[in-house]
């Protein structure tokens, strides 16, 4: 997930015709076989440059992606509710480590992520970049983001690049207890008293728009999206990923007795799918941009953890050159 | 090592007793308690594992995948390694 | 119980429930503490392992919470205890309420608190109260982990840059007077201890000063002595900073009364 950006803001992908054109058409070829690619196997360098972008701002997002509920932390309502939200947030911070961990395999390093990001070169999600005034907003991004996340990522434990695809897994397979959770926090607000019911639903009203766009431009204004389906780092268009959330999400709403804020959300019988109102890309867009309400806190934030913690890392290095010869327990 | 970029260190996990250490991924870590405690903390908070090997990634020699068919490939005719090859009557048994 | 006196008495409810809060408060406090790092810390993997030392020492406080309102047999909660009492009924230790500070304070003392709860843990899974002693088993292999993690990170800040040096040892220059509270039996350490439900504190400061001094000295870090006496937050007597603690952990249950979440 939290990739949505890619489409529009990355740089296009190099000409493949100019590599060795042999080369591109075996590659290829094993992908239309479904083989997985490997870290040393030979890739075309657009492949690599695309996954190199494409996990390294999945990364991003899941480590942004700990400060507006890391917000919550502190002031849970319920020592449940804190123990879960520590877990939520802390399994963020582990998706992240196992993205940069493959994002690592294609021969960049963590910190020259790092450095993208902290620089501001680099994008996450503009999910994040939303505040989060209220509990229920901790609710809702464990409903609605991480089910449009959800959504998203499930396609991906099976793209072609095996490290990616193996992360993807992994980070799926603790994400849905992170939807849960979230609907348990709405669930809870909405059968609760007048006031819970009106915080969940402001929140609803909030974060419902944000969580569209998760899924990036329109098909038509997404250009690079073919290229990617073709190398199978991608297998469905964004419209069809959006339409499958809102025709997941909406019945949930209703359950929770909320209501969508669309006002031309309607049913269509013929097609057996929700159909959703316009969405107003020019918000998207400036959110991307660096315009959205929070993007100067979230990364002010992350630029302030890494520089605090400067001293920490030079003191680690500093000893473990010194202790280098030092006893460790063999494997074996 | 740089003064920042802690190094790299693959993570390889016994998921229960009787199974082999898998790889799992990697973590950035200084000195070897570090990275156990790293592998712990990114890649056990399930309980995936009971037993954690580390190995600094620099330490990892692989097979270059151009040599894939040089060094896999005349396996492939030696079809007699497999019991399946060989024809036994019926009746006889354990075997 | 090893090394603890022959059981003389048992002791009121009241005194009981006051032990146990003190264990209880004191994980909470702490995992409050340690919650506020999580997306914060030097490097990925330490959220990743600071949010893992916030929830032990949560689910410790919600054991001995829940364990503490059935003593008290009043049909408090642990939510109840937790956010509707205010700070002058906590009973954690005012060591755990100070602030995160730097990675290197809060790093000694989290190893202060790892060096005790590993030798309280230790001596309290044999006590004669049952359900501290089961308590007592699960979470003394957490403290035993902790203080692997915390001890490692102690040497590599004592003995890594002149910076980290002077960072850590100025951290435990500074959290060193808070710990003879640990150590200072009153009343309810008396009284516990005569019925064979706490460990004798006396052993358990050998324990503790050596375990510390131990690590300190391969760390190169010096072992001051506790100057200044601190507020005991055992007794209700807390540093100013419990209330700003309390103001961010209780906020919700405040503004929503009788709500539930």
């Amino acid at each position: 997930m939290y990739t949505q950006s890619l489409d529009n803001h990355g740089q296009a992908p190099v000409d493949t015709a100019a590599e060795d054109a042999q080369r591109c058409a075996q590659f290829q070829g094993r992908v239309d076989l479904d083989e997985r690619i490997e870290p040393k196997d030979w890739m075309p360098d657009a492949y690599r440059q695309t996954l190199i972008r494409q996990i390294s701002q999945h990364a991003h997002s899941e480590i942004v992606g700990m400060l507006p509920e890391g917000n919550w932390i502190t002031r849970a309502p319920s020592l449940r509710r804190k123990a879960v939200l520590i877990a939520k947030v802390q399994d963020e911070g582990g998706h992240g480590a196992y993205l940069y961990s493959a994002a690592e395999t294609l021969g960049v390093s963590r910190d020259e992520l790092l450095e993208q990001l902290l620089s501001g070169a680099a994008k996450y999600s503009s999910i994040f970049n939303y505040p989060t005034p209220t509990w229920a907003d901790v609710g809702a991004i464990g409903w609605l983001v991480d089910g449009a996340a959800i959504v998203n990522q499930i396609p991906l434990c099976r793209c072609s690049y095996g490290p990616y695809a193996r992360a993807m897994v992994r980070v799926c397979k603790e994400e849905s207890f992170h939807q849960r959770q979230g609907f348990e926090i709405m669930l809870a607000l909405a059968r609760g008293t007048a006031a819970q019911k009106q915080m969940a639903q402001d929140s609803l009203n909030r974060w419902w728009w944000p969580s569209l766009m998760m899924f990036g431009p329109n098909d038509a204004d997404s250009k690079h999206s073919a290229q990617s389906m073709r190398w199978k780092i991608k297998r469905f268009s964004n419209d069809e990923l959006r339409q499958r959330f809102i025709d997941a999400t909406v019945p949930q709403a209703q359950f929770l007795g909320l209501s969508v804020p669309d006002p031309k959300l309607r049913w269509d019988e013929q097609t057996g799918h929700f159909e959703a109102g316009p969405i107003d890309w020019n918000e998207f867009f400036d959110v991307i941009k660096g315009n959205g309400p929070c993007n100067r806190e979230r990364l002010e934030a992350r630029r302030d953890a890494h520089a605090k913690g400067a001293w920490v890392r030079e003191a680690a290095t500093a000893y473990a050159l010194k202790h280098r010869a030092d006893g460790l327990t063999r494997a074996a | 090592m740089s003064a920042t970029q802690w190094p790299l260190y693959e993570v390889f996990i016994r998921s229960k007793g009787g199974l082999d250490h898998k790889h799992v991924g990697s973590v950035h870590a200084t000195d070897a308690n570090m990275a156990i405690e790293h592998a712990r903390d990114v890649y056990t908070r399930r309980m995936e594992g009971v037993s954690i090997w580390v190995v600094p990634s620099a330490s990892i020699v692989a097979s270059d995948p151009q040599e894939a068919g040089s060094l896999f490939e005349p396996a492939r005719d030696k079809v007699y390694r497999h019991p399946t090859f060989y024809e036994i009557p019926e009746e006889v048994k354990n075997l | 119980m090893t090394g603890a006196p022959p059981v003389s008495a048992s002791v009121s409810d009241a005194v009981r429930l006051d032990y146990v809060l003190r264990l209880g408060d004191t994980s909470l406090i702490l995992a409050q503490r340690l919650g506020e790092w999580v997306g914060h810390a030097p490097a990925l993997e330490e959220d990743l392992g600071l949010g893992n030392l916030a929830l032990d020492f949560l689910g410790q406080a919600r054991l001995l919470l829940s364990l503490a309102g059935r003593i008290e047999g009043r049909d408090r909660s642990e939510d109840d205890l937790a956010f509707l009492r205010d700070g002058g009924e906590f009973r954690n230790f005012t060591l755990v309420e100070q602030p995160n500070g730097d990675f290197g304070q809060t790093i000694v003392r989290q190893f202060f608190i790892d060096a005790y709860q590993v030798a309280l843990f230790g001596a309290l899974s044999a006590s004669r109260d049952a359900d501290l002693a089961a308590i007592a088993a699960k979470a003394l292999k957490e403290a035993q982990y902790h203080h692997r993690f915390s001890s490692h990170w102690l040497l590599r800040l004592g003995d890594g840059t002149e910076e980290s040096h002077r960072r850590t040892q100025a951290a435990v220059d500074w959290l060193m007077r808070f710990t003879p509270e640990l150590f200072e039996a009153d009343d309810i350490d008396r009284q516990t201890c005569a019925a064979g439900i706490s460990p004798d504190l006396a052993a358990l400061s050998a324990a503790w000063h050596q375990d510390v001094a131990r690590i300190l000295k391969e760390a190169t870090l010096s072992m001051p002595k506790a100057e200044r006496g601190a507020p005991v937050g055992k007794r209700g007597d807390h540093s100013e900073y419990l209330g700003y603690v309390l103001a961010e952990m209780q906020f919700m249950q405040r503004a929503y009364p009788g709500a539930s979440w």
